[in-house]
C-alpha cells in the first residue's frame, strides 16, 4: 500500500534501497572474490589496452573493462569498440611505435599514483 | 546411530547464529532426535543463556581438551528433553585453547550416540571459525538482509568451497517482511541470487525473540513466534524432509491468513 502512494508521488522514481543494496552487493562481492588489489586491477587495464591497441586503432574513450558476475563465477568483460577514424592503421602504427619506445612505464606510472588517494 | 555434525557459522557477528543454534537444537529434540550443541565460542560463551543452562555448568569444552575432565561430565542434559545436550565453551580462554583436531576428536566420540551434533561457531573467519567447521559434514550460514551480513557470508562460502566444506546452505534471519515488500530491504530471492547457495531458512524478525533468550526458553518452543515456526521448519528440513517455504508477507493480510490456514503453517 504505501509503496503505491511512494508510487504516486513519486518517491521510488529513484531506485528503491534494496535493489540499491542488491547492486552494490554485486559489484563488492565481484571484487572481494577476485581478490585483486585497485592499483593491480587499474594495472591490469592498462596492458590490456596497451596490447590491444598493437594490433588496432582502439577508441580509447569508450573504453569498458570491468569485473562481473555470473553466479559464483567472476568474469574480466572487456569492451573496447575499435576507434572509426579513417587513418586509424596509421594511428595503430603510431601506437605501436610509442609503445615500444615507452613500453608502458610511464602508464603504470600515472594510474599509481591517481590510486592513491 | 551415526551424528549428522551441523555448523552454524555466518562471518559477521550478531546475525543470529546462537540463537538459531539453540532453536534448532530444541526443535530437532521435539522432534525425537538426539542432539548434543557445542559452543565452539570460546571466550565469549553464550549458548548456554539463549537454552537457560548458565547454571547447572561444572565443566567446559576446553576441560574436556585439557583432560580435567570426562567429556560425558560436560554434557549438560536439557531439563525439559532428555535426549537434548549442550557442551558449553569456556568463558576466560581463548580460541586458542582449542583446535581443529580437538574438535574432530570429540564429535568422533560423540558421533554414534547422536543424530545431530550442531556446533555454534564464533563470528570472524579465524581459530575459532575453524575449529567450528573442522569436523562439518553440513554448513548453515546465518547472514541478515543487509549488505556488510552478506559480504561477510560471501566470504565464508568462499572459505568453505576453498576447503572442500562446502556446499554450505543459507539460513537469513531477521527478515522484515514488509520492509521487504517496500523496497526497503533485499528478499531472500535478492539473497540467494547474489550468494549462489540453497536456502534452508527464512527467519522473520520477531519480537518473541529477546523475551526468550530474556527467559532462557528458546522462541521455537513459543507457538504463536514466527520465527520459532521458522526454525522449526529448518529442523525439519534438516531430517531430510521437504518442507516448502511460506511467502512471509505483511502479517496480516487476509489471503494471507487464509492461505495459512489451508496449509496449515506459517514460517
Ligand atoms: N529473528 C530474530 N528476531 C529478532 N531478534 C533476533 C532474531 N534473531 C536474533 N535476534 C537477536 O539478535 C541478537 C544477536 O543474536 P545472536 O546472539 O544469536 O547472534 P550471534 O550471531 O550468535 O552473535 P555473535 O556473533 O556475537 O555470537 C540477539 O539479541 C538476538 O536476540
Ligand atoms: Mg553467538
Amino acid at each position: 500500500m504505501s509503496g503505491f502512494f511512494d508510487r504516486m508521488f513519486g518517491r521510488s522514481s529513484s531506485k528503491s534501497s534494496s535493489s540499491l543494496a542488491k547492486e552494490r552487493l554485486q559489484f563488492i562481492l565481484v571484487h572481494d572474490r577476485i581478490n585483486l588489489p585497485p592499483e593491480r586491477m587499474e594495472a591490469m587495464k592498462a596492458e590490456i589496452l596497451a596490447v590491444i591497441s598493437k594490433y588496432v586503432a582502439v577508441d580509447q574513450d569508450n573504453v569498458d573493462i570491468a569485473l562481473q558476475q555470473r553466479n559464483r563465477d567472476s568474469l574480466i568483460v572487456a569492451e573496447i569498440p575499435f576507434s572509426q577514424s579513417k587513418d586509424s592503421t596509421d594511428e595503430a602504427k603510431r601506437r605501436l611505435g610509442q609503445d615500444m619506445d615507452t613500453p608502458r612505464s610511464d602508464q603504470s606510472g600515472t594510474v599509481d599514483e591517481a590510486d592513491d588517494f | 546411530m551415526a551424528a549428522k555434525v551441523v555448523t552454524v557459522t555466518s562471518g559477521k557477528g550478531g546475525v543470529g547464529k546462537t540463537t538459531a543454534t539453540a532453536n534448532l537444537g530444541v526443535a530437532l529434540a521435539r522432534l525425537g532426535k538426539k542432539v548434543v550443541l557445542i559452543d565452539a565460542d570460546v571466550g565469549l560463551r553464550n549458548l548456554d543463556i539463549v537454552m537457560g543452562l548458565e547454571n547447572r555448568i561444572v565443566y567446559d569444552l576446553v576441560d574436556v581438551i585439557e583432560g580435567r575432565c570426562q567429556l560425558r561430565q560436560a554434557m549438560i542434559k536439557h531439563k525439559q528433553f532428555p535426549d537434548l545436550f549442550l557442551i558449553p565453551a569456556a568463558q576466560t580462554r581463548d580460541k586458542t585453547a582449542v583446535s581443529p583436531a580437538d574438535m574432530i576428536q570429540i564429535t568422533d566420540k560423540l558421533r554414534p550416540e547422536f543424530d545431530f551434533i550442531l556446533i555454534d561457531s564464533p563470528a570472524g573467519i579465524e581459530r575459532g571459525f575453524r575449529n567450528a567447521v573442522a569436523s562439518a559434514d553440513e554448513v548453515l550460514i546465518v547472514t541478515n538482509p543487509e549488505v556488510s551480513a552478506v559480504r561477510d557470508a560471501d566470504r565464508i562460502i568462499g572459505l568453505l568451497e576453498a576447503n572442500n566444506k562446502g556446499p554450505a546452505k543459507l539460513i537469513l534471519n531477521r527478515v522484515n517482511p514488509d520492509m521487504v515488500k517496500r523496497g526497503e530491504m533485499m528478499s531472500a530471492d535478492d539473497v540467494t541470487d547474489i550468494l549462489a547457495i540453497k536456502l534452508i531458512g527464512i527467519v522473520p524478525e520477531d519480537e518473541h525473540v529477546i523475551p526468550a533468550s530474556n527467559s532462557g526458553v528458546p522462541v521455537t518452543l513459543n507457538e504463536n513466534s514466527k520465527a520459532g515456526q521458522a526454525f522449526r521448519n529448518i529442523a525439519r528440513r534438516l531430517t531430510g524432509e521437504n518442507v516448502p517455504f511460506m511467502t512471509l508477507q505483511e502479517s496480516g493480510g487476509f489471503f494471507q491468513r487464509l492461505a495459512r490456514l489451508f496449509s496449515g503453517q506459517g514460517e
